[in-house]
This record gives structure tokens, sequence and C-alpha cells, in this order.
């Protein structure tokens, strides 16, 4: 079966099908990320001061990745212009520092989610409120909550084999707290203490405070920088993880296109420029996406 | 590869990708570089930052994705999404200001629960 309008124009859009297509494709991812982009802002606006926090993300780290998603970005269009001028080793030069950048970003990403799942904030009984990382047994734990510190029972089956040992309860861990609590970061106040700004800014103001030793009685709620911690989190992994998965698709369609795809370059090199053109404005929107991103989540 | 992508144009075509590029990081240098600067007001900073990632975003959309040369059926597809996206985004929105003025809000006082119901 022939596919038509593959490179041929259309007479009644003046474009190839697929370009038509991808375009109307995106519009619905407009519609998708705008929504979310909307309950931020009415989420964003709603917050009462102190309840949305501020400077928990690494911004060098944030700065650096989407510097590496421009660079991808660019490069695709390199490459798809040196396919129109032939040069087909140009072109899987280019595409390569493509794929390299994208895993890279994804790389930086899970490391900074890492980073969030074994951060904390404690909920005293007395009503200060900490931030900080957890320790027990000398490790960094992972996604504690209230209920990691309860224990529980050993489970057994009908035939009494043990399928899940017993986890005894948490009576104290250690506790290294960071240097500032997000909820007093107002930018007024970060003026005027810029060095302590600069350690609460990427969490990690451990070194100011020594460790302490936390006891679970103290303790009304204990959480770490996951989606349940507070509405912030939820839309931050929201948005961050439902773009995480757009540039994984993306980096497979390119990757595609650069291996086995193209086989195509030999029997039909202006297709093969065009779906290489379609993937790339997928691409760019990825980038677009992340530039609205990375200002609303890492800065404001 | 019609004529109008002679090499020529084609070699011009990349300079502007690379100028863009260039503007693309001078843009996030600058979102990132204003927020240490600290305004009196967070509404200035986020003017700014919305600003500049709008002329940037304009910027790819324009050059990366061709949008300054394109068809008439882009257009009008994109001309249909605009109005539906302003038209959500004023819906989600609205329904912030959608109660009378002096309504108030005990529920939006931030309470951290508890996974442990709180002893009384």
């Amino acid at each position: 079966m022939d596919i038509p309008y593959t490179t041929k124009a259309r007479p009644d859009t003046g474009l190839f099908n697929a370009k038509l297509g991808i375009w109307l494709f995106l519009a619905s991812e407009v519609m998708l990320f705008g929504a979310l982009f909307s309950s931020y802002i009415l989420l964003r606006v709603g917050a009462d001061p102190g309840a949305w926090p501020q400077g928990l993300l690494n911004i060098p780290i944030g700065t650096f990745n989407t510097a590496v998603l421009i660079t991808s970005s660019v490069t695709v269009v390199l490459g798809w212009s040196a396919l129109q001028m032939n040069n087909f080793k140009a072109y899987r030069k280019f595409q390569a520092v493509t794929i390299l950048c994208a895993l890279g970003f994804l790389g930086i990403k899970s490391f900074e989610y890492s980073d969030k799942f074994t951060h904390y904030e404690i909920w005293f009984k007395d009503g200060h409120r900490q931030t900080g990382h957890v320790y027990h047994n000398g490790k960094k734990v992972w996604f504690w909550n209230n209920k990691s510190l309860e224990g529980s029972p050993a489970v057994t089956d009908a035939k009494g084999n043990v399928k899940e040992a017993a986890v005894p309860a948490v009576a104290e861990f250690e506790f290294h707290p960071d240097a500032r609590h997000y909820a007093a970061a107002a930018p007024a106040e970060l003026a005027a203490a810029p060095v302590e700004h600069a350690a609460a800014e990427t969490g990690h103001g451990a070194a100011a405070h020594p460790a302490i030793t936390v006891k679970s009685s103290d303790i009304r709620r204990l959480s770490a920088f996951v989606p349940s911690h507070s509405t912030y989190f939820a839309i931050y992994f929201t948005l961050t993880a439902l773009h995480g998965l757009h540039v994984l698709g993306g980096a497979l369609v390119i990757a595609f296109l650069w291996g086995p795809g193209a086989k195509m370059w030999k029997t039909d090199p202006e297709r093969y420029t065009n779906r290489v053109e379609i993937s790339g404005l997928f691409w760019h929107f990825v980038d677009l996406v992340w530039i609205f991103l990375f200002p609303i989540l890492y800065l404001l | 590869m019609s004529a109008s992508h002679s090499i020529e144009a084609i070699k011009k075509h990349r300079r502007t990708y690379l100028t863009v590029f260039l503007c693309l990081l001078v843009g996030t240098a600058l979102t990132v570089g204003m927020y240490y600067v600290h305004f009196q007001h967070l509404s200035t900073t986020v003017t700014i930052a919305l600003i500049v990632a709008t002329v940037k975003a304009s910027l790819v959309a324009a050059f990366f994705m061709h949008l300054s040369h394109e068809r008439k059926a882009i257009y009008s597809t994109l001309l249909v999404t605009a109005c539906f996206l302003a038209a959500m985004m004023w819906l989600f929105i609205h329904t912030r200001t959608d109660v009378p003025l002096d309504t108030e809000f005990p529920a939006t006082k931030y309470v951290p629960h508890s996974s442990t119901p709180a002893k009384p």
C-alpha cells in the first residue's frame, strides 16, 4: 500500500500529511500541558504564605539541564538541515549528540528525583517543622513516612511459612537538619541573609547543623519529598514526570530513525528527511514545555 | 527539498539556528540571574521570568519549528488551539474568583495531615 502525500504537498493544505498530523497532535499536547499549567497557577495563587516550598530544588542542576535540552533542540534542527544538504554523516553526528543530551537530561532528572526521595520534612508534636535527611542504621532511607516508623508484624501464608519478615518499630533515628526551613525563605529575607540562602537552596545545609537524634514519639508527621508531601510536590512530580515521559518517547523515536529506521535514507531520502523533521517538531515542543516548567517550578 | 531549499538558503538558516541557540542560553542565564537579584516584590520576579520564558518559547516555535514561515493550515490549527487554551485557562482561574468577595476560606489554612490520628 502506498501512503499518500509523504513527500508531495497535498494540494488543499499545501503540506505533506505527516506535518499537519504532528501539528494536530501538538495542538492536543498544548491542551494537555495547558490544563496542568492552569492547575499549577490555581494552586500556586491559592496557597497560603509559607505553605509553598521555596528553594527546595537544586537551581544549578536545573539550569544545566535546561542548557542540555536547548542544546539537543539545536542539534536536532542542524541534523535535519544536514540531511537537506545530503550530508548523512553530519546528520548522524548531530542526532547522536541529541540522543546523548536526552539521556543526560533523564539521568540528571532521576538524580534529582532520588535526592527528593531521601529528603524529609518532620512535623514535630510541639508544632515546629524541620527539613533534612533521615539516616537509619547509618544509611540514608528512602520513601519513609509515619508507617515506616511503626514497623509491621511478620506475614505468613496458610502453611505457616514466613512470606515477609517482621519489621521492628523505629523508636528513634538520626536526622541531619537543613540550615533553613523553606517556609522561612521569603525573597525579602533572603536578600538579608545571602549566605544562609545559598545553603538552603540545594536543601543541603546539613553542614551548618549537626546531626540530631529524633524520637519517633515526638513526631506528628514524617514525609519524604514525594507527591503526598504537599500540593507543591504533587504538581511538581506530575508535571516533570509527564515531561520526562515525553523526553523518553521523543528520544526513542529519534534513536529509531538514527539506527534501524535510517535504512529509508537509501530508498526514499526525501521521505526520510520529512520523518526526521516531524520527530524534530515533537522534540522542540518538549523543549518548549521545559522552558516554562523550569522557571515556574524551580524559581517561583 | 524544493528550489527554496538551496544550499545557500540552508546555510543561512543554520546561522539563524545558532543565533537562536545563543539567545536561548542568554535567556536562561537571565532568568536564573534575576532569581538571585531578589526584587522587592515577588510579582516582579514572576513577571520577568514569564516574559523571558515566553520570548524563549516564541524563538523555539518561530525558528526551530519554522513557524515564522508556515502554511495557513498550521496557523489555523494553532489559532483554534490558542482559543481553546485561553478558554480553558480562564475557566480554571475563574474558579478562584467565582465566589462572593467577602467569602472566607477557613479550609485554606495549612494543616499538615498525619497518617496517625492526632490524639485529643
